[in-house]
C-alpha cells in the first residue's frame, strides 16, 4: 500500500533527523520526485518536505568573489539574479535552457543535482532497470537507446544525467555542501555523482539521510565570465532534454588561453568535466584547430552504448561550438533562445 | 448554450457568413467556464481507474484482487469475472467501422496498455492506488512490432472502404519509356493523437436509462454503439458533449475505456467517472499506423510524368482492420498517363490504428511530395515549376473534371508572399547572417471535399428570434461559431437574434465531425432547415390577404434581417413576428438535411487544395533544424469564418512541422511498448519551433460541392506542409532524409 509519512521540519537539523529513517526522501519542488511516485518508480516511506526549512533559499556573495546558493533557490530566481548572471553567465544560460518556464519557476538547485535520469526504462516499472531495482538487469542496453551514454557507462547501466545546470557548475569547480547526522561536509560537484559501474542504483556520494544545503562556486570561477557559454542540442527548440550539451569557459591572456574549463552534458551518468581537453588548450591560441584537438581529447574514451555512435561526433562538434562562442566573448544579454544553436550570434563567424 | 457570448464588437453587414467572428465559446474557455466531460460531478459519483497491460500479447494469469479490494476507499474491482453482461460481443464486427474493443470479455491481452481491470473507488487516489495494487501477472507470447515482422498481405480495402490497388494506365511501360526515373523509400512512424483532453466519461444509470458526459466526434453513432452493447433502446441513451479538447479522429467512435466507465457505473449502481491518464492514451484509443512507402516515378525529357507508382506498406493490429490509405494523394495531385497505388500490410501486436487528422493524406503526402521534389531536382527544375508542369487539369485516375481547383492561384499567391522566386536551384546555397544553412521547400496540399449525412431543425419564434439545433461537435475548431453564422443567415437574422444548440445526442443527428466534412454536412442541414422555415413563413404570408406580401406569387419574397420582403419591391414586407402573430402561431419549424449530391459526385472530382512554402534553418555542424517560416495558401471553397479557418490552417501547418521534424512513438521492438508515452518525450512543436506562420485564404467558388460551396478545412493543413518542411531541409543541407521525423544524426555526415 503506497502510504508514506509526510513531515515538515522547521530546521535543517530536524530535517536531517527526520530523514534518518530508512526509505526517506527529501521533497523540494517535487518536479521530478512526484512524477516518479505517481508512476510507481519511487515509493519512499517518508517525505521530508523542505518548504519550511529556513536558510536554504539565499543567494549569498562570498568574500572571495564566489557565491553560495541555497539548495532551495528556484532555477528562475538564480538565473535572473543580476549579480549571479553577470559573474556566472554560462550557469544562467544553462538554467534557462532547461525544462519550461513553469518548471524553472518551481525546480530547485538541490533538486536539480539529484534529478533522476530520463532513461525510459527507468521510468517504466515493467522494464528491467538496475538503477530502479539493483540486479534486475538493463532493458536499455539492447533497447531504444539512441540518446543514452557514450562515456562512463557500464554493462549494468547506460543512463545519462539530464541536468543542464550541473554542466557549467562542474566545469567551474562547484562544491556541494552537505549536512548529515554526522555533521557538515563538502564534496566537489565533480565527485558528487557516481558512475554506474556495478552499482547504478547509487547515483551520488550522499549517504542515506544526507541533505544538500547549498552549492558554492569559488571566486575564481567568476574569472571566466567574459568568455563563458553553454550550448545545448535538442530535438525541438525548447522544452526538451539535451541530446548533448557543452559548456566552455576561457580565461584569455595576451590572446592565448591561460585557462579553460570544459564539460559535457547528456553523455554520461554525471556532468562530464574534461580536464584532458582543458589541458590541451592551456597556452593555445583560440581557434578551430586547437578547439578540435581539445574535442578529440575530450571524447577519446567515448564508445557507443547502443544506437548512439553519432553522439560522440556530435559531442566533439558541440564542444568546438561552445569554445568558439566562448572565445568570441559572452554576449551582453542572454539570447532569447538560451543555449540554442538557433540563437543569433552577432559578430561571431561560426560556419566559415 | 445560453452562456455562449455573442460578440458585440462584430457589426453585421448583411451576412454572418464570411465574418471573422471570434469564437463564441472563447470567453468560457479562457475563464474555465466551459464544462468538459471530466468537469462533471453528479451526486454520489465514484472514480474509476484502469489497470492496463504491460505486455503486448498473451493472457492475464493473475491479479492481486485482495490487495486492491482491501485498499481503503475501493468499492469494487471489475474484471472478466464480474463485469456486467453485454448484449453484444465486443469482438463482433458488424461493419468495417465498428471496431473491436477490449471490454474485459476474457483474459486475452492484445497490446500494451490494454485495460485488464477497472478499480472503482470513493476517490481518484484510492482508485489509482487500487489499480496499481492489482499487479497483473501474464503468460506472455512473442510479439510482432515492426513493418518487417510477419507475412505481408493485401488488405481487402484501405481507409474508408477504398480499394487497396488502383491502376490507371500502364506504369511499367511508363517507367520503361521514361527519360529519368526516381525510386525512393519513405518511412513514417506510428503517431498518437495526444489531444489536450484525454478520453473521459462520466456515466450514470437510472434503471435502463443511461446518461453520459463524454467527448464525441460522432454523437449519434456513439449512442447507437452504446445502446447496442448494453441492449437498450437508443432513446434511452443521452450523451452530452458540448466541448472536446481536441479529437483528431480518436474520439470518432466511442472507445473501449469510455464503455468501461459505463460498465463500471452499472456494476456499482452509482455514477462513475473514468479519465484516461496520458500514458493510457497510447493503446486503446487508436493511433496513426507506421508506413513504409515506395515511390517510383518516371518523366519524359520535358519533365512531364510518364508514370507514378506509390506502394504503401502499413500495419494493422492482430485482431482488427484499419489500413492507413497513404496512396490516395497520388490519385489526385499530379497528372500522369500511368498511375498505380498498391498496398500491403502486416499485423502487429498493437492497438488498432485509426483515423488521425488527414488519415492517409498526411503520411502519403510527405512521401509523395518528397519523391516529386527528388524528381524535380533530378530534372534540374525548380520544384514549383515541376509541379506546375505536372498540374492535373482533371483528376488523373478518374478522368473527372474538378468541381473547382484554384491550386494555380494557391501556388502563385503563396510563392509571391513567401518570396520563392529568389530560390537557388541547387541545395546548400543559402546561409543566414549567423551562418546557419537556409533551405526553402514547397509542398502541395490536398484533401477530398467530403460530406457525411446530417440533419438540423430550425424554429422561428413569435418574438422574431430564431432557434437552430443540430447535434454538432465542437472539437476546438469553432463549430459553435461557424454553425451559428450559417444558422443566422439561413433565417436571415442577426446572429444575436439566433439561439444555436449543439453538442447533445438528443438533437438532430449532425453526422460525424470527421473527414473535414462537418461544416459542409451540418452546415447544409442548417441551411436547409432555415430555408424550410422561411418557405413556410412565406407561404403563410403570401396566402394571407391581410399581408403586404399577399400575391407576391411569381415575383416571390426574400428574407432580410427578420423580415420577409417582396423580391421585386423590398419596401413592401413585414416582420417575421407580424406574420406569426397574425397566423396565431407561437413558432414555425423547419427541417433540413445535409448530404453529398450523388449526381454531382459522379461528374466531378471534389478536393480542396493548397500550396505550402517552408523555410528551415539548419546548423551545419550540429544538425539541429528549426522551421523558421511557413506560408500556406489554401483554396477550400467558401469560407464561413476566416478567423477560425486560418486557425485550422495554422494548426494543420504546425502539425506538418511536427510530422517532418518531431513526432514519433518510440516503440521498443522487443516488447511493443511505447517508451515515450508522455508529452515530455513524445515531441510535438512548442511555440519556439514555429516562429512565423501565415495562411492565405485563396478565393474559390465551387458551384458543385454543395449549395453553400463549402469544402472543409480541418485536415488539409498537414498535407503539403510536412513535405514542404522536409524538402526545405534537403534544400538547406543537400541531404535527402526519407525517414521521419528527420533525426539530427541524419544530417551530421557533411560538416
Amino acid at each position: 500500500m503506497n502510504r508514506f509519512d509526510y513531515v515538515r521540519p522547521a530546521t535543517v537539523a530536524e530535517a536531517v533527523a527526520a530523514a534518518a529513517q530508512p526509505g526517506s526522501a527529501y521533497l523540494a519542488a517535487g518536479t521530478n520526485l512526484l512524477d516518479l511516485m505517481k508512476g510507481g518508480v519511487m515509493r519512499p516511506a517518508r517525505l521530508v518536505d523542505l518548504a519550511r526549512v529556513p536558510g536554504l533559499d539565499a543567494i549569498e556573495a562570498l568574500p572571495d568573489g564566489g557565491v553560495r546558493i541555497g539548495a532551495r533557490v528556484r532555477n528562475s530566481d538564480l538565473a535572473y539574479d543580476p549579480g549571479f548572471a553577470r559573474r556566472f553567465p554560462a550557469v544562467a544560460e544553462a538554467l534557462l535552457s532547461g525544462a519550461s518556464a513553469q518548471l524553472r519557476n518551481a525546480a530547485t538547485v538541490g533538486g536539480n543535482l539529484l534529478q533522476r535520469t530520463r532513461c525510459a526504462y527507468f521510468y517504466d516499472p515493467a522494464s528491467a532497470c538496475n538503477k530502479r531495482e539493483a540486479g534486475a538487469g538493463c532493458d536499455a542496453r539492447e533497447g531504444e537507446n539512441r540518446l543514452h551514454a557514450v562515456l562512463g557507462w557500464s554493462e549494468q547501466c547506460i543512463a545519462t544525467h539530464p541536468s543542464d545546470f550541473c554542466v557549467p557548475l562542474v566545469a567551474l569547480g562547484a562544491v556541494v555542501e552537505i549536512e548529515g547526522q554526522a555533521g557538515r561536509r563538502e564534496v566537489p560537484l565533480e565527485e558528487f555523482h557516481r558512475l554506474p559501474g556495478t552499482t547504478p542504483e547509487r547515483e551520488s556520494v550522499l549517504a542515506p539521510g544526507e541533505l544538500i544545503v547549498a552549492v558554492r562556486l569559488p571566486g575564481e570561477a567568476a574569472g571566466f565570465a567574459g568568455h563563458a557559454r553553454y550550448v545545448k542540442l535538442r530535438e525541438r527548440t525548447s522544452y526538451a532534454f539535451a541530446v548533448v550539451s557543452a559548456t566552455a569557459g576561457l580565461r584569455l591572456e595576451d590572446g592565448a588561453i591561460a585557462e579553460a574549463r570544459l564539460a559535457l552534458g547528456g553523455v554520461a551518468a554525471k556532468p562530464w568535466r574534461v580536464p584532458e581537453a582543458e589541458a590541451v588548450l592551456r597556452g593555445a591560441r583560440p581557434g578551430a584547430e586547437a578547439f578540435r584537438r581539445a574535442a578529440e581529447a575530450a571524447l577519446a574514451e567515448a564508445r557507443p552504448s547502443g544506437d548512439n555512435a553519432f553522439k560522440i561526433e556530435l559531442a566533439r562538434r558541440i564542444l568546438v561550438r561552445a569554445l568558439t562562442l566562448a572565445a568570441a566573448g559572452t554576449p551582453e544579454r542572454l539570447p532569447a533562445l538560451p543555449a540554442s544553436p538557433h540563437a543569433p550570434h552577432p559578430g561571431v563567424s561560426l560556419h566559415g | 448554450m445560453a452562456e455562449l457570448a455573442s460578440s458585440a464588437a462584430h457589426v453585421r453587414h448583411g451576412s454572418s457568413i464570411g465574418q471573422p467572428l471570434t469564437r463564441r465559446d472563447g470567453q468560457l474557455k479562457v475563464t474555465g467556464g466551459a464544462r468538459y466531460a471530466a468537469d462533471n460531478h453528479p451526486p454520489g459519483m465514484l472514480h474509476a481507474a484502469l489497470a492496463v497491460s504491460s505486455v503486448a500479447r498473451g493472457r492475464v494469469t493473475g491479479l492481486d484482487l485482495e490487495a486492491a479490494r482491501a485498499h481503503p476507499g475501493v468499492v469494487a474491482v471489475m474484471t472478466p469475472e464480474n463485469r456486467p453482461a453485454l448484449a453484444q460481443d465486443p469482438n463482433d464486427k458488424s461493419g468495417p467501422f465498428v471496431f473491436r474493443m477490449e471490454l474485459l470479455q476474457d483474459d486475452t491481452v492484445r497490446y500494451v496498455g490494454q485495460p485488464v481491470a477497472v478499480v472503482i473507488a470513493e476517490t481518484l487516489e484510492a482508485a489509482t492506488e487500487g489499480a496499481a495494487l492489482l499487479a497483473p501477472r501474464y503468460a506472455a507470447e512473442p510479439v510482432s512490432t515492426g513493418l518487417e515482422d510477419g507475412e505481408a498481405f493485401v488488405p481487402p480495402a484501405v481507409g474508408v472502404g477504398a480499394p487497396a490497388e488502383v491502376r490507371h494506365g500502364d506504369v511499367e511501360a511508363g517507367l520503361a519509356a521514361a527519360a529519368r526515373r526516381v525510386e525512393a523509400v519513405y518511412e513514417t512512424p506510428a503517431q498518437y493523437h495526444n489531444a489536450m483532453e484525454p478520453h473521459a466519461v462520466v456515466a450514470a444509470w437510472e434503471g435502463d436509462r443511461l446518461s453520459i458526459d463524454t467527448p464525441s466526434q460522432g454523437l449519434v453513432m456513439a449512442v447507437g454503439r452504446v445502446a447496442g452493447l448494453f441492449g437498450i433502446p437508443p432513446e434511452n441513451v443521452e450523451i452530452r458533449s458540448p466541448f472536446l479538447g481536441g479529437g483528431f479522429g480518436s474520439k470518432g467512435a466511442i472507445s473501449g475505456p469510455q464503455v468501461l466507465g459505463i460498465l463500471a457505473a452499472k456494476l456499482v449502481g452509482r455514477p462513475v467517472k473514468l479519465v484516461l491518464k496520458r500514458d493510457q492514451m497510447y493503446g486503446p484509443v487508436g493511433h496513426r499506423a507506421p508506413t513504409r512507402q515506395t515511390l517510383r516515378l518516371g518523366v519524359d525529357g520535358e519533365g512531364a510524368l510518364t508514370a507514378l507508382h506509390h506502394h504503401v506498406r502499413t500495419a494493422s493490429s492482430r485482431y482488427d482492420d484499419f489500413f492507413e490509405p497513404s496512396g490516395s494523394v497520388s490519385h489526385t495531385l499530379y497528372a500522369s498517363p500511368a498511375i498505380a497505388t498498391t498496398s500491403d500490410a502486416v499485423r502487429l501486436d498493437s492497438g488498432t490504428p485509426i483515423f488521425m487528422r488527414a488519415p492517409g493524406e498526411a503520411s502519403g503526402s510527405i512521401a509523395l511530395e518528397g519523391a516529386i521534389d527528388e524528381m524535380a531536382a533530378a530534372c534540374g527544375m525548380d520544384p514549383l515549376e515541376f509541379r506546375l508542369r505536372n498540374y492535373a487539369e482533371v483528376e488523373p485516375t478518374s478522368g473527372k473534371p474538378f468541381s473547382s481547383k484554384a491550386l494555380r492561384e494557391c501556388y502563385a499567391q503563396g510563392a509571391e508572399r513567401f518570396g520563392w522566386s529568389g530560390r537557388p536551384l541547387a541545395p546548400r546555397q543559402m546561409r543566414d547572417e549567423d551562418g546557419l544553412l537556409v533551405g526553402w521547400g514547397v509542398g502541395t496540399a490536398t484533401f477530398p471535399a467530403l460530406m457525411m449525412h446530417g440533419q438540423a431543425r430550425a424554429v422561428l419564434r413569435r418574438d422574431g428570434s430564431g432557434l437552430v439545433e443540430t447535434g454538432a461537435h465542437d472539437m476546438g475548431q469553432g463549430a459553435w461559431t461557424a454553425f451559428a453564422q450559417i444558422a443566422a443567415d439561413s433565417l436571415a437574422l442577426p446572429i444575436d437574434q439566433l439561439e444555436f444548440r449543439a453538442g447533445h445526442s438528443g438533437l438532430p443527428d449532425a453526422g460525424i465531425a470527421g473527414g473535414s466534412a462537418h461544416t459542409a454536412t451540418a452546415g447544409m442541414a442548417i441551411h436547409g432547415a432555415g430555408a424550410d422555415v422561411i418557405a413556410r413563413l412565406a407561404e403563410l404570408a403570401m396566402t394571407d390577404q391581410r399581408s403586404p406580401l399577399f400575391g407576391a406569387g411569381n415575383a416571390g419574397v426574400v428574407a432580410r434581417e427578420g423580415r420577409l420582403v417582396r423580391r421585386d419591391d423590398e419596401s413592401r414586407g413585414e416582420s417575421y413576428a407580424e406574420i406569426l402573430a397574425r397566423a396565431g402561431l407561437d413558432e414555425i419549424e423547419g427541417r433540413g438535411t445535409g448530404a453529398m449530391d450523388q449526381a454531382a459526385q459522379e461528374h466531378y472530382a471534389m478536393h480542396a487544395h493548397g500550396a505550402v512554402f517552408a523555410e528551415v534553418k539548419v546548423d551545419p555542424e550540429l544538425g539541429q533544424i528549426r522551421a523558421t517560416r511557413l506560408v500556406g495558401a489554401f483554396a477550400a471553397g467558401r469560407i464561413i469564418n476566416p478567423r477560425l479557418v486560418r486557425s485550422q490552417y495554422y494548426g494543420g501547418m504546425i502539425w506538418g512541422v511536427s510530422f517532418a521534424l518531431h513526432e514519433a512513438a518510440v516503440v521498443d521492438r522487443r516488447t511493443g511498448r511505447v517508451m515515450n508515452a508522455n508529452l515530455g518525450e513524445y515531441h510535438v512543436p512548442v511555440n519556439a519551433d514555429v516562429p512565423s506562420l501565415e495562411a492565405i485564404l485563396v478565393d474559390e467558388v465551387d458551384p458543385h460541392v454543395n449549395a453553400l460551396g463549402i469544402k472543409g478545412v480541418g485536415e488539409i493543413g498537414i498535407t503539403g506542409s510536412a513535405g514542404a518542411v522536409a524538402n526545405a531541409v534537403w534544400h538547406a543541407t543537400g541531404v535527402r532524409v526519407r525517414r521521419f521525423p528527420i533525426a539530427i544524426e541524419e544530417l551530421l555526415g557533411q560538416p
